[in-house]
């Protein structure tokens, strides 16, 4: 029998979510050590560099601060209850030293600062699609230390997927997406939290699944989803990043609620019969690299608050010929779902029929 | 009025592949039956019967012809005229909007 330690929130991305821990040690400093042996980091969170305990920590024996006893030596026996709280003033937990390093580059940006990156790591973003767009996507929101990403994807990864789709290796091939992009996610920022939801979009659960989330980055790959985002999102008052890709070109705009929105842009979605292809519709690998990056920049700067957003702006890019333009798009005061007078003011389950011949209507 | 039309990869076939043509008119509405006569069969993918289509844009210099006058949306010399499809990814059929 040892010590049993309380680990607060804010250290649990280090111990695996475990809110205690039993651990053997003789006094509080022994203790941290061996906290140190099977959670490597929560040491540097807990003791500065000369060994003493933070000052923004306050370490508790069975309810007594060790201020009051004999500060990191105070004496523990087994059975006694440690607990680590640290100051939380309006949530500003100071970086440890590896967030420090890992994000000096944005850091030292003033755009950015201290005050940014932390934003970053307190705001969440969901990628609905680890596809094409979702995964440069997620590699960047991931990289820069957006705390939570939740990830929307039913499907498994399939060789083919390997082209574009850089969140998943080939080793991934047969696994489900979402989780190939929790561990790729993790390896690249273990800081950051993965919300892995392996299911389809649907009326019945895409309020519930947006809901927790800042920002909504579209990385879908069908008009009933694109739909169904859309006015979830408007109904949620959620900002939606919407990018799209076919063959060598893309499409990137930002919506913000009550600043348009997607039926404002396209009203209706095309029936089959008027837009060739199906699943099998080519596209050029890095261009997904290139819209899917743009979508977790402005992911980015909505969460940062910072620059200008693609809002009532549509970017469209021409891989071959290298060209960017844009146009201008507003709300649509005509619009079924954000206009002056809403036809459509719920959600809308449509269905897609790929591969399925037209006279078979699906059910 | 001669205008350049930017055509979308997915109706190039219709122009040989070109991504930009030239087109006279002084509205949009001639600029496209102009066009369908260099191109037979682009209108129709545009247009549905005298609207248009609900999934394709098109655009006079940055702004869309739905704010303006439609596709009776004049055009002077120079503009650039360009068409923009709703794109949703690898997938591209639809069923009608049923529940």
């Amino acid at each position: 029998m040892g010590v049993k330690v309380y680990i607060p929130t804010p250290f649990r991305a280090i111990t695996h979510n475990q809110a205690t821990a039993e651990v053997e040690g003789r006094t509080v400093v022994h203790v941290i050590e061996a906290l140190e042996a099977r959670y490597p980091g929560i040491r540097e969170r807990v003791l500065d560099e000369a060994g003493e305990i933070h000052r923004h920590i306050n370490v508790y024996v069975n309810d007594t601060a060790v201020e009051d006893l004999n500060g990191k030596n105070t004496s523990l026996q087994d059975g006694d209850e440690v607990a680590l709280i640290p100051a939380i003033a309006g949530g500003a937990i100071p970086f440890t030293e590896e967030q420090i390093k890992r994000y000096s580059r944005h850091i030292i940006l003033p755009e950015v600062g201290g005050k940014g990156q932390r934003k970053l790591i307190n705001s969440s973003a969901l990628l609905v699609g680890a596809g094409g767009l979702g995964c440069p996507a997620a590699l960047y929101l991931a990289a820069a230390g957006v705390g939570r990403l939740g990830v929307v994807d039913f499907d498994h990864v399939d060789l083919s997927n390997l082209q574009r789709q850089i969140l998943h290796h080939t080793h991934d091939v047969g696994r489900p997406k979402v989780l190939s992009a929790v561990d790729t996610i993790g390896d690249i920022n273990p800081n950051v939290k993965v919300e892995p939801y392996q299911t389809q979009l649907s009326s019945e659960n895409v309020k519930e699944i947006i809901a927790g989330y800042d920002v909504i980055v579209n990385g879908c790959d069908n008009f009933p989803t694109r739909y169904l985002l859309n006015d979830a999102a408007y109904f949620l008052k959620k900002p939606l990043v919407d990018g799209s890709i076919f063959r060598f070109e893309g499409q990137v705009t930002t919506f913000l609620p009550g600043k348009g929105c997607y039926r404002c842009l396209y009203p209706a979605p095309p029936p089959p019969g008027l837009v060739p292809g199906c699943a099998e519709a080519g596209v050029l690998g890095v261009l997904c690299g290139i819209i899917g990056s743009l979508q977790a920049l402005e992911a980015i700067k909505f969460i940062l608050g910072k620059g200008d957003l693609l809002v009532n702006r549509l970017l469209f890019f021409d891989a071959l010929a290298l060209e960017f333009r844009q146009v201008k798009i507003r709300r649509d005061p005509e619009c079924p779902v954000c206009g002056d007078h809403p036809t459509i003011t719920e959600l809308i389950d449509y269905h897609e029929f790929c591969g399925v011949p037209h006279e078979q209507p699906v059910s | 009025m001669s205008v350049q039309v930017q055509v979308p990869q997915i109706f190039r076939r219709h122009t040989g592949g070109a991504k930009t043509v030239a087109a006279q008119g002084s509205t949009v509405r001639e600029v496209l039956e102009n066009l369908d006569k260099a191109y037979p069969g682009l209108r129709d993918r545009l247009v549905d019967g005298k609207a248009l289509h609900r999934f394709v844009n098109i655009y006079r210099n940055d702004e869309d012809i739905r704010f303006l006058g439609d596709l009776d949306t004049e055009v002077h010399e120079g503009d650039v005229i360009s068409i923009l499809p709703a794109v949703a990814g690898g997938r591209r059929f639809w069923d009608r909007e049923e529940r």
